[in-house]
C-alpha cells in the first residue's frame, strides 16, 4: 500500500488525475469552456507514456462521443469531458450508447444556456441528464459532485456503474465545482484491465474479434422487429429499477430535528450548507438533503422526511427543473418551492436563507 | 466422365467462404453489397483475421452487414462509423479495423468524422459503396447523385442551382496526408470483382502497416433506387457513373 497523497487542485484537473490513477484506457473529447483543463491536463501528463491510457482531441464533440461508443464497445474504460453546448451535440450518442448498452463516462461542466449562453457555473442542465437529453426511452445514470474530492471520487465511481450496469454514467458538475481549487486525496493508482479481467468481471460481450468458439458481438441499438424491441424498452426498464434500488446515493445534512428542508445539489448545496449553519444560528431547525445520484433520485429519502416537515425548498442555479422531482417526491403534502439564480449568477448563503425565510412567512398563513 | 464423378472434393475450385453467415441478405436483386461483403468475407478468410477484426456498419442499405459477414461488429449513427472506427483501433492497434458505409453516410451526413479519420492518419479500412441515391429510405437525392438524375427529392432531375453538384470525395480524401491507399473500383463482372478485390486486401493488410488511412470506394448500382433492371442498371452504371466517378487508385504509398 503506497501512502496517502494529497494535492491542492481544480476540479477539472482532478477529473484527469483520477482517470488515468483509476485505470482509464481512452479519453476523447474537444475543447470547451469551462472545462478544457481536463483535456490540457492528459496531455500535459502524457498517461500514453506510463499507463498507456490514449488521449485524443476529437474534431468535434459528435466525434469524441462516437469515440466513446467505439471504445467502450471493445470494453475499454473510456471517458470524454464537456459543457452544456457541447452535451447537446453528444446527444445522439448519448442514446445509442443507452441503446447499445454500452458502459462509459460523460463529466458535464455545466455553464448558463440556452444556446451558447455563458460561460459561467449554471445547473440549468438537469433536465437533460436526468430525463435522456437525447430521444428515445433511456436514463443516464447521473452522479452529482459538491467538492473537488468528490470529483475525483466520482470517476472511479462512475466507472464502477458504468461497466457494473452496462450503462453511460454522467458526472454533471458545474462551473463552479470544475475551476474551484480545494485539497483532493488522490485515490489509490490501479492498472488497467486486460481483456481477460473484464470478461472474468463482466462476462463476454465485447466486440474485439470473434474467436471461433462463440456467435459475434454486435454493439447495436437497431431491432426492427417491434415484439423484440419493446422487449428490450422493458429490459431497461427493469435495469433502471435495480439501479434505483441500489445505488440511489444523498446526503443529509442537519435533517433529525428539521421542521424546513432544502433539497439541493452541486454548489447550490455547498452554499445551502452554509445557510442551514445561519438558520440554525437564528433557532430556524432547517436540513439539507443533498441528492448524490440524481438519477436515480432520492425519492424516497425526501418522502420519509414529510412528517416532521412545513415546506421544502429546492435551490438549484436553474429557472427551476429539479423541484419538478421534489414536488413529485413530496405529492403535494406540503408547500414545495424552487429558489434559484441563473445565467451564470452564483446565490449567497444569505440570500437563500432570505428565500426560506421568505417561504416559512408565505406558509405560516 | 459424368457430371457425378467430377463432383469431388479434389476437384473443387470453389466454395462459398466460412465468413459468410447463413442468414439470406435483405439486398434487392442485382445490389452491388452482396458482393461487397462476399469480398470482404473472403479477404478476411483468406488473411485468417476473422478473430482480429471489428467491423463498422452504417446507417443505410448497409445496416445490416453485421447479419451477414461473421465478425464482431459495431452498429454506428448515420455517418459516424469512423469515428468509432478511430476509438476500437486506437484502443486495439492490433485489430483490423474497418468501416462500411454507403454515400449518403460517409459523404453527406459524416463528412467531418470521414475527413478527420483520415487525416489523422488512423489506422483504419473504409470501404464506401457510392450508388449516387439513398437506398434504404426509398431513393431520395445523395450527394454523390449525378447532375440531372432523377431520385425521389430531385423528381425533376438534380438541379445544380437548387441541389449543388455531385461530391467527389474520394478525391477529397486522396488529397489528405494521412491516407496512404485511396482507389474507385466497382464489380459488375468477374474482372472488376477481382480487381476490388485485391484492393479491399491492401486495404487491410496496409493497416497493420502504421501506414494511416486506406480508402476504397467501389462505384455500385442500386437498380431499386434507380428504377432499372439489373442489367439496365449495370449499363447505366458504365455509362453514366464511370465518367463522373473515373475507376482506379488515386493514391498508393
Amino acid at each position: 500500500m503506497g501512502k496517502t497523497e494529497y494535492k491542492l487542485l481544480k476540479g477539472n484537473e482532478v477529473i484527469a488525475i483520477a482517470a488515468i490513477r483509476c485505470g482509464c484506457d481512452g479519453y476523447f473529447g474537444y475543447p470547451i469552456t469551462p472545462q478544457s483543463e481536463v483535456m490540457e491536463t492528459l496531455m500535459e501528463l502524457k498517461p500514453w507514456e506510463t499507463t498507456g491510457m490514449v488521449v485524443l482531441q476529437a474534431e468535434s464533440e459528435v466525434a469524441s462521443i462516437n469515440m466513446l461508443y467505439g471504445g467502450a464497445a471493445t470494453g475499454k474504460k473510456v471517458f470524454t469531458s464537456s459543457s452544456s453546448p457541447g452535451i447537446s451535440l453528444m446527444a445522439e450518442g448519448l442514446t445509442y450508447l443507452a441503446g447499445a448498452e454500452l458502459p462509459c463516462l460523460i463529466v458535464n461542466v455545466v455553464r448558463g444556456g440556452p444556446g451558447l449562453g455563458t460561460i459561467q457555473p449554471a445547473q440549468s442542465d438537469y433536465f437533460q441528464a436526468t430525463k435522456g437529453g437525447g430521444h428515445g426511452d433511456y436514463r443516464l445514470i447521473v452522479l452529482a459532485p459538491a467538492s473537488v474530492q468528490e470529483m475525483n471520487d466520482f470517476v472511479d465511481l462512475g466507472f464502477e456503474l458504468a461497466f457494473k450496469y452496462r450503462n453511460p454514467v454522467m458526472i454533471l458538475s458545474d462551473g463552479m465545482i470544475g475551476q474551484m481549487m480545494e485539497k483532493v486525496r488522490l485515490s489509490p493508482e490501479k492498472p488497467r484491465w486486460t481483456d481477460a479481467e473484464i470478461e472474468e468481471r463482466y462476462g463476454s460481450w465485447t466486440v474485439k474479434g470473434k474467436p471461433s468458439t462463440r456467435e459475434r458481438h454486435i454493439a447495436t441499438s437497431l431491432e426492427l422487429d417491434s415484439a423484440k424491441q419493446e422487449k428490450f424498452n422493458l429490459k431497461l426498464v427493469a435495469k433502471y429499477a435495480e439501479i434505483a434500488k441500489n445505488e440511489t446515493r444523498y446526503e443529509k445534512i442537519m435533517c433529525d430535528d428539521a421542521e424546513y428542508l432544502i433539497v439541493a445539489y452541486g454548489s447550490s448545496a455547498r452554499i445551502s450548507q452554509k445557510t442551514v449553519e445561519l438558520a440554525r444560528e437564528k433557532g430556524i431547525k432547517l436540513g439539507l438533503l443533498r441528492p448524490v445520484t440524481l438519477y436515480p433520485y432520492p425519492t424516497k429519502a425526501i418522502r420519509d422526511l414529510l412528517p416532521q416537515l412545513k415546506c421544502v425548498l429546492a435551490v438549484e442555479m436553474s429557472t427551476g427543473q429539479m423541484i419538478e422531482d421534489v414536488r413529485l417526491a413530496v405529492n403535494g403534502k406540503v408547500p414545495a418551492e424552487h429558489y434559484g439564480r441563473v445565467g451564470g449568477m452564483i446565490p449567497s448563503p444569505e440570500e437563500v436563507l432570505n428565500a426560506v425565510e421568505n417561504l416559512i412567512e408565505r406558509n405560516k398563513k | 466422365m459424368t457430371t457425378q464423378e467430377m463432383i469431388k472434393p479434389e476437384n473443387l475450385v470453389y466454395s462459398r467462404t466460412r465468413v459468410l453467415t447463413d442468414n439470406v441478405m435483405h439486398y434487392c436483386p442485382g445490389c452491388s453489397h452482396g458482393t461487397v461483403h462476399k469480398l470482404i468475407a473472403e479477404v478476411i478468410d483468406e488473411m485468417n483475421i476473422q478473430d482480429k477484426t471489428i467491423g463498422v456498419s452504417p446507417v443505410g442499405c448497409g445496416v445490416f452487414a453485421y447479419n451477414y459477414i461473421d465478425i464482431d461488429w459495431l452498429e454506428a449513427a448515420h455517418g459516424r462509423a469512423p469515428a468509432l472506427a478511430t476509438a476500437a483501433k486506437r484502443l486495439n492497434p492490433d485489430r483490423y479495423v474497418f468501416t462500411y458505409q454507403g454515400d449518403g453516410d460517409l459523404a453527406s451526413i459524416g463528412t467531418a468524422e470521414i475527413m478527420h479519420a483520415c487525416n489523422r492518419g488512423e489506422n483504419i479500412v473504409v470501404i464506401f459503396i457510392n450508388n449516387a441515391i439513398y437506398g434504404m429510405t426509398g431513393g431520395q437525392m445523395a450527394p454523390t447523385t449525378l447532375v440531372g438524375q432523377v431520385t425521389a427529392t430531385t423528381p425533376y432531375g438534380r438541379n445544380v442551382e437548387i441541389n449543388g453538384y455531385p461530391l467527389k470525395i474520394t478525391e477529397l480524401i486522396a488529397q489528405l496526408p494521412g491516407t496512404c491507399y485511396v482507389t474507385r473500383q466497382t464489380v459488375y463482372n468477374p474482372l472488376t470483382v477481382r480487381k476490388a478485390k485485391r484492393a479491399i486486401r491492401k486495404a487491410f493488410e496496409n493497416s497493420m502497416l502504421k501506414k494511416g488511412a486506406s480508402f476504397v470506394e467501389v462505384v455500385g448500382t442500386c437498380s431499386s433506387g434507380w428504377k432499372l433492371t439489373p442489367v439496365e442498371a449495370n449499363q447505366w452504371m458504365i455509362d453514366n457513373m464511370f465518367p463522373e466517378y473515373p475507376l482506379g487508385d488515386m493514391k498508393d504509398i
